[in-house]
């Protein structure tokens, strides 16, 4: 098949050999699960179950809230111990509504309802158990999956991310090696949810076993593997459908605009999951990696999982870490607290030494333009990054800073060590804090308005009520006196 | 020659003199469409921290140049851009020390129930009832502090809000002093 | 401070120092040509250029009350003097590479606050301000053939020995000259003008911009580096060549032939090293083609018709100036936009 170029991108040590060979295992049963409530992009999910109550494995803890949200699921079976606040995986360390649930040991499922011929389910069928199953991007973006099915009905080409183009993360790679015809069931659901006509996977090809084993699954079926070059940010929604299409997402719009639905490969297997077993999302596969990790792995972990449980998995450190991260090195968050938990969306625990991060204090820019050959959307990291640091956030914004996909290609290659990705988020933070005080102060400029107004009307009426008293006394008083003057007149 | 030079120029000075006092009398604009338009801009709570009395004052200043874009605590800098950009002036804005959002917080222990908070606020903020404990609504406080100022007990202060998942961004990065 | 660091937690293993270090090793083959060829004076020459730019960087560095050990391990101030060096008379006097160097690192980098925020490449401004203002001692050239002991050579350095008897002229100038006394190319270049000697640097000339080759071989090691990229040299040499070739093909006794202006002057030199300066060159591919295109033609039309014999240095603030007005136009295509900025419209197949 005839590839299309990706414009820029970059070529970091892959790293993926610490674990690639690694079968996928799975974690031993933790004591106690950590489970957030917001763990996909929207609305967080409300709890629907109280402290002390006993769940079963896959029942239902907090239910979706709203158009854009997602469902979340006991991960195993036990008792509900704490419904509160529990430190986030997010580089925050913000604490984020959290529901504790302590094992019980047993595993129990509960009553689950699988289909036996998922493949003739009508299309918005699969996309509500999909919905009702809680589950959403695994790629790492954890939107939604039924409401992107939803809105992607009658595209044209659905695109399989099996790209994992992020160094050190074997997850995906491992998933396709050992789970390759129950993926193959997945996207051909995903495929009949929304009638795609053309069916990609795409591999890059520094995963020869994935694609073979690919291959082998999808043999006899419409889904057709592509081996991809690696280069990153292969995996990236806009730049993979780039490389298989030719085509570009028009800015700030979606996908499923140019007739295109990317999913992931791990997501296809949760969907597989979801309809023919009848099992919601509640474990993913997270890749444990790293220079500071004895034995790096691939494991099947709950969500929920304290992190720490992992890195004991793989028989915790060689040497101390320097740097924790969730998800892969180039666009994951580091963490320092290990209790987080492991979520619908953790890729990767990854403990790193300070000679893997490479990273040095900043120098001045040079302009050498690295990052402009870097960039795969053709920004101007530099420009963009000199106008954020001289408080010149709209001049960013006309450099396209909104067109930005903050993948770090940019900050990955500078020489200069410049904290270019760093500037673009804070940027963006900051106008999106911007655009939130602006509407907040729409609404008290109301606010002041209706009060002067009411104020105005109080004291009018007020005055109103007194000229009418002062009327009537008036009226009384004269009253009065034309009656002494009338009772004069008579006496007299 | 010297003359005819003398005398062109001074006739193409009157014309054009002539020309301007005519425009200035005829195209004049009536009052300065600016000023609502800045005022538009304000928060409208006429809390007065400019120094200026309330918002149309500050305006006012404002259009006439004589007040800084920076002029406004509870608009922070997201209202010195938008002014900066309104009246056309570059807005020195890193200089700004912008102490981040604040809201007014009532410590219950402390509060009597005066009602005086809540009668002054300008965005009906504060809600209560004599002898009964105020409260916030944080999406209608502009912090402008006037509560601060009225409460007898001290129990109204204005804290910054707190940072949650949902409003949390990177901060600036801060380069060292050889970049 | 957020003691959270942002990603990415990788980095390619790339450094400021690295990138100046990789250029300075690309300039050693070129230099030691011309240390050989033009013997000890020539050595004298660069070291004092360079601990010049170093002394007196540290000295302003200083003064800013900044880190002056960072400052002068980044290594552009010592490009900047080498550079310089390489672009002087060899026999210049010591106080040319002093006056050089300082002006260089001083006025044309540090004042403007430091390194990446100048507009005009600083070996090149210096070389202008030189030229201009000691025109005499920059253009006395020297031919190969005798070079001196190292005693002679302190002496033609430090004490400014006149160094008559071994005076020759740079081709470029000799061409000049001969114009001026009507004789045309046929003649002037005879004796002058050998292909070989021409592609060796066994001329008279700058310190090191004569080995055209040895130049050519840095340069392309840049490239394989990826310090550099082809664009903006070979926009330059294409801009030097063709209206070379236009017109010595219209009139061959007045224009020389693009062979003669490729070899000569510091076109090698600028073409690899100067225009290739990241700070003050545009940002993106087609901005540094355009701005080599305009370098290279600017410094053939100044050779042609100026009135000095070489053109390179002029050419090249020239077009630094429009830098700014290049990188204003000429930007990238952002993805899922046109070349305007503005959303790519989707075409409605159903």
């Amino acid at each position: 098949m005839k590839l299309f170029d990706l414009k820029g991108g970059v070529h970091p040590e892959g790293k993926k050999n610490l674990s690639a060979e690694r079968r996928i295992r799975a974690l031993p049963l933790p004591k106690k699960l950590y489970v957030p409530m917001q763990q996909h992009i929207g609305a967080p999910a409300a709890p629907v179950v109280n402290v002390g109550d006993h769940v079963f494995k896959g029942q239902l803890i907090a239910s979706a809230q709203g158009n854009v949200s997602a469902a979340v699921h006991a991960p195993t079976s036990g008792a509900i111990t704490a419904l509160g606040d529990h430190v986030a995986p997010h580089p925050s360390g913000l604490p984020v509504p959290t529901i504790t649930l302590e094992s019980d040991g047993k595993d129990e499922w509960c009553a689950i309802q699988g289909c036996e011929q998922p493949l003739e389910l009508a299309a918005e069928e699969i996309a509500a158990r999909v919905g009702a199953a809680g589950i959403v991007g695994l790629g790492g973006a954890t939107f939604p999956s039924a409401l992107k099915l939803n809105v992607s009905r009658g595209v044209q080409t659905l695109i399989m991310n099996g790209g994992e183009c992020e160094p050190y993360l074997t997850c995906d790679d491992r998933i396709m090696r050992e789970r390759a015809v129950e993926i193959v069931e997945g996207i051909l659901l995903i495929a009949r949810a929304v009638d795609a006509k053309k069916i990609l996977v795409g591999i890059e090809d520094n995963k020869p076993e994935a694609i073979e084993a690919m291959q082998a699954a999808a043999q006899g079926t419409a889904v057709k593997v592509v081996t991809m070059p690696s280069m990153y940010p292969m995996g990236s929604e806009k730049q993979i459908i780039q490389v298989l299409t030719g085509l570009e997402v028009p800015a700030g719009g979606r996908p499923a605009d140019i007739g295109v639905l990317v999913h992931n490969v791990a997501t296809a297997f949760a969907v597989q999951q979801a309809i023919r077993y009848g099992k919601p999302l509640i474990s993913r596969i997270v890749t444990v990696s790293g220079g500071a990790i004895k034995t790096a792995c691939n494991v099947e972990a709950l969500v929920g999982t304290p992190v720490q449980e992992l890195i004991d998995f793989a028989d915790g450190y060689v040497q101390p870490a320097s740097r924790l991260v969730l998800g892969g090195p180039m666009m994951g968050q580091q963490f320092t607290n290990t209790n987080v938990p492991v979520v619908k969306g953790s890729s990767g625990v990854l403990a790193l030494m300070t000679t893997e991060i490479g990273q040095s204090e900043a120098s001045p820019c040079i302009r050498c333009s690295t990052c402009v050959r870097a960039c795969p959307v053709g920004l101007l990291p530099l420009e963009m990054a000199a106008h954020i640091r001289a408080a010149d956030l709209t001049g960013a914004v006309a450099l396209g800073l909104k067109d930005c996909i903050a993948c770090g290609s940019c900050s990955y290659v500078c020489p200069a060590h410049i904290p270019l990705v760093h500037f673009f988020n804070y940027a963006k933070g900051d106008l999106a804090a911007q655009e939130r005080s602006k509407l907040k102060q729409e609404a008290t400029k109301k606010l002041a308005d209706a009060r002067l107004e009411r104020i105005a009307r109080i004291e009018r009426e007020r005055a109103e009520a007194a000229a009418r008293r002062k009327a009537a006394r008036e009226a009384k008083e004269r009253a009065a006196k034309e009656a002494a003057a009338k009772a004069a007149e008579e006496a007299v | 020659m010297l003359f005819a030079a003398i005398i062109s120029l001074t006739l193409l000075g009157t014309a054009l003199g002539l020309l301007l006092g005519v425009a200035a009398r005829y195209l004049k604009v009536e009052g300065n469409p600016l000023v609502a338009e800045i005022e538009q801009l304000l928060p409208g709570s006429q809390c007065g921290q400019c120094g200026y009395p309330g918002c149309t004052g500050a305006a006012q200043a404002l259009a006439d140049g004589g007040a800084a874009v920076t002029l406004c605590p509870p608009g922070g800098i997201a209202l010195a851009q938008a002014l900066a950009a309104k009246l056309g002036v570059d807005a020195d804005l890193s200089g700004v020390e912008d102490k981040g959002p604040m809201i007014a917080e009532v410590k219950e222990e402390i509060c009597i129930g005066c009602t005086r908070c809540f009668k002054i606020c300008p965005t009906d903020a504060i809600m209560g009832a004599a002898q009964q404990i105020h409260v916030v609504f944080r999406e209608a406080c502009t912090a402008c502090g006037k509560c601060v100022d009225v409460c007898p007990t001290e129990s109204v202060t204005l804290q910054p809000i707190p940072v949650t998942l949902q409003s949390w961004y990177w901060n600036k990065p801060i380069l060292g002093s050889a970049a | 401070m957020n003691p959270i660091a942002h990603s990415p937690h990788a980095h390619a293993p790339a450094s400021i120092g690295k990138v100046m270090a990789t250029v300075l090793l690309a300039l050693v083959p070129a230099t030691l040509f011309g240390f050989w060829l033009y013997g000890w004076p020539a050595v004298n020459l660069w070291a004092v250029a360079l601990i010049a730019a170093i002394a007196g960087e540290a000295f302003v560095v200083r003064m800013q009350g900044r880190k002056v050990r960072t400052v002068i391990m980044d290594g552009s101030g010592i490009l900047t003097a080498w550079l310089l060096a390489l672009s002087l008379p060899p026999y210049a006097p010591w106080w040319i590479a002093v006056l050089g160097s300082l002006f260089a690192v001083i006025i044309g980098k540090q004042v403007f606050g430091g390194l990446g925020q100048n507009v005009f490449n600083p070996a090149m401004a210096a070389r202008v301000m030189l030229l201009i203002s000691f025109p005499l001692e920059m253009t006395t050239w020297v031919a190969p053939s005798q070079a001196p002991g190292l005693l002679e050579s302190l002496r033609i350095t430090f004490l400014s020995q006149p160094i008559d008897g071994m005076a020759s002229a740079s081709l470029l100038g000799h061409v000049k000259t001969e114009f001026t006394r009507g004789i045309g190319l046929d003649q002037a270049l005879v004796g002058y003008y050998t292909p070989m000697d021409m592609l060796w640097g066994s001329r008279a000339g700058s310190l090191g911009e004569t080995a055209a080759v040895l130049l050519l071989i840095g340069g392309l090691f840049l490239i394989a580096r990826r310090i550099i990229t082809w664009h903006a040299p070979f926009a330059m040499l294409l801009g030097v060549a063709v209206p070379a070739l236009l017109f010595n093909a219209i009139d061959a006794n007045h224009y020389a032939g693009p062979m003669v202006h490729l070899l000569s002057g510091g076109l090698m030199l600028g073409a690899f090293f100067i225009v290739t300066d990241p700070v003050t060159s545009p940002n993106t591919a087609l901005g540094q083609f355009i701005f080599g295109l305009g370098c290279g033609m600017l410094t053939w039309i100044i050779r042609t018709w100026g009135g000095y014999p070489e053109g390179v240095a002029f050419a090249v603030l020239l077009m630094n100036a429009a830098t700014p007005i290049i990188d204003q136009y000429v930007k990238p295509r952002i993805y899922g936009r046109d070349r305007k900025g503005v959303a790519l419209v989707v075409k409605k197949e159903l």
